[in-house]
């Protein structure tokens, strides 16, 4: 896979030089590459949001480089301003940032700013009201109309609507409930497939990130001590604990199950894998009539 | 009536009509919840759970039917000082509950409005304070504290008026696992410690898990209430309305379809491991 957006050695220090002095981000090397879901956990003081808004020029680096398709997004102020169309930032709670009188005038806010044709602009506005679930009769309204689960899928849309080719999002989820977050994280994946962009997902919701993302990365203390697949980076459940994050519930009950003494890889972090893994577990353990339905698996009566 | 803290009886509301059309988002709520206890109340999006919370210190006052805090009815405008010193609200976000730029000023706040004298006042944040872990941050600025901390200095905030209830409005919804986990052993904390009931609305399964008592709500009406364990069994009900349940009941629900026979009343790790283990036995 190709790069598409890279830090070298970018380090942030916030109110450099003065008591307050503190290092946000430290030598960070980072790399997203072209296509993928990747995901960023960290929590609360890591470096996480100050990592982000380096990836779309909102924070200048104190040293170190940003590189969008391999090339400094500093190097000019043109190239600054075609990052910043290129890579979409959403930011938490992007709800309280809508402004416009009507829906579609929010969503059109950014790609008019591109400086585009009123006919790509329409174009763009009723494609990004799609992807995010919104129906055409509700352009015209007013966004202070809509429940804030929609505010949100008005505000990502915005974003969505200037075509980014990594579309960052910071905890797009929260505050919803089950069912707002998955349709959340559903028309972000359509836009995933669809245009085959670049997704990062800020998150810490373990359980989250776990069934969305094809690489995580985990910042802590300003550094990257962790990265890979979610198999790979569940596997340190300790680290991330002593981190403040902690590993998904099914994890947890999996190395749990393993100190019992069942001979089960304990690697699992959703509930389909982990179904998965009981049930080929109990196969090469030998219960009888394993696929014959209810008379098997009695659980504690089988003791 | 008085020997609960707080009870409803056909609760109903609906927002007045703007285009003719008012939503009813409360729709016949009975609610009996006796002082002490620790109750959780699920329900998605628009289910009407926080709806049902502005109720219960009359920020909202019922369409229909009746709600009475301490035997007093909502609708009392005399009681209406007495209702809001029983019980205290806290909010979602943090940001918007803190109004003052010292930690200890701003848990004076209401007090201060209460005109209670200094020198109760001064009794009254520092106990507030010890009660949510913050003393030491009794001068700090609030603003450089974490989510976790500003949300402990809000519920400081309340806790000054010395409520004998707390209704939370998702007062973690916005904290990460750290702060989440800071807040909530507080909450369980000033309930079992100080015997304040405490009305916890949430759609963070595991918080829920922790109550003594769980209301799951749907289309503003109370569609199971029990003890979590019993709750959290009916895994097809709150499927069908949007809920998911713990991971731990969600793998063991998963397996039983499968044709296993495993107690869906597994909830935390241990149990969920134990039961899984027994498999294999």
């Amino acid at each position: 896979m190709k790069p598409i957006l890279e830090t070298k050695k970018l380090s942030h220090i916030y109110s450099a030089g003065t008591p307050f002095e503190h290092g946000a981000l430290l030598d960070v090397d980072f790399t997203a590459y072209r296509g993928e879901y990747l995901g960023i956990i960290g929590h609360t003081g890591s470096g996480k949001s100050t990592l982000t808004q380096h990836l779309n020029g909102l924070l200048k680096p104190t040293s170190g480089q940003v590189l969008f398709e391999g090339k400094d997004i500093w190097e000019s102020k043109e190239r600054t301003r075609q990052t910043r169309f290129q890579v979409g930032l959403v930011f938490q709670y992007p709800e309280y940032q809508l402004f416009e009188e009507t829906i579609y005038k929010d969503i059109a806010f950014g790609p008019r700013n591109m400086k585009l044709d009123e006919a790509e602009v329409d174009r763009r506005v009723r494609q990004a009201a799609a992807f995010v679930g919104l129906p055409d009769h509700l352009l015209e309204k007013s966004p202070f109309e809509l429940s804030g689960g929609q505010k949100r899928r008005v505000a990502i849309a915005g974003v969505i609507a200037m075509e980014p080719s990594v579309l960052i999002l910071d905890e797009p989820t929260a505050g919803l409930d089950p069912v707002g977050a998955a349709s959340i994280l559903q028309n972000i994946h359509n836009y995933h497939t669809a245009k085959n962009a670049t997704i990062i997902l800020v998150s810490h919701s373990m359980e989250e990130v776990a069934r969305t993302v094809d690489r995580l990365v985990v910042v802590n203390d300003a550094r990257i001590p962790l990265q890979g697949t979610p198999r790979e980076v569940f596997a340190h459940g300790s680290e991330l604990e002593a981190m403040g994050l902690g590993i998904p519930q099914v994890t947890r009950v999996f190395h749990r199950l393993k100190a019992l003494g069942v001979d089960i890889d304990p690697s699992v972090y959703t509930i389909d894998q982990a179904k998965a893994a009981i049930m080929a577990a109990l196969k090469a353990h030998g219960r009888p009539g394993q696929d014959s339905g209810p008379s098997v698996g009695k659980g504690k009566g089988a003791v | 009536m008085a020997q609960s803290m707080i009870q409803t009886q056909d609760l109903r509301f609906s927002y007045t009509a703007l285009n003719g059309l008012a939503p009813v988002v409360l729709d016949g709520v009975d609610l009996e919840i006796q002082e002490g206890t620790f109750v959780a109340v699920l329900g998605h999006n628009g289910s009407g759970k926080s709806t049902l919370a502005k109720h219960l210190n009359a920020v909202l006052l019922p369409t229909g039917g009746k709600v009475w805090v301490d035997g007093m009815d909502t609708v009392d405008e005399e009681k209406l000082l007495d209702i809001r010193r029983t019980v205290g609200m806290v909010f979602q976000n943090p940001d918007n509950q803190i109004v003052a730029n010292v930690v200890e000023e701003d848990v004076a706040f209401a007090p201060e409005n209460l005109g209670i004298p200094s020198e109760e006042i001064r009794n009254r944040v520092d106990e507030a304070l010890a009660m949510v872990g913050m003393s030491e941050y009794a001068t700090h600025a609030p603003h450089l504290l974490s989510g976790g901390q500003k949300q402990r200095v809000a519920i400081a905030g309340v806790i000054a008026m010395r409520p004998r209830c707390l209704v939370m409005d998702e007062p973690t919804a916005m904290l990460d696992p750290v702060g989440r986990a800071e807040v909530l052993s507080t909450i369980h904390k000033l309930n079992k410690e100080h015997g304040i009931t405490v009305v916890l609305i949430t759609h963070h399964m595991d918080e829920a898990a922790q109550a003594d008592r769980l209301v799951v709500m749907s289309r503003g009406k109370v569609i199971a209430d029990g003890l979590p364990r019993e709750v959290f069994c009916q895994v097809e009900k709150l499927k069908s309305v949007g809920l998911s349940v713990p991971e731990t009941v969600e793998l063991c629900w998963q397996l039983n379809q499968e044709g296993l026979d495993l107690p869906l009343d597994a909830l935390s790790d241990e149990e969920c491991a134990d039961a899984l283990r027994a498999l294999f036995d």
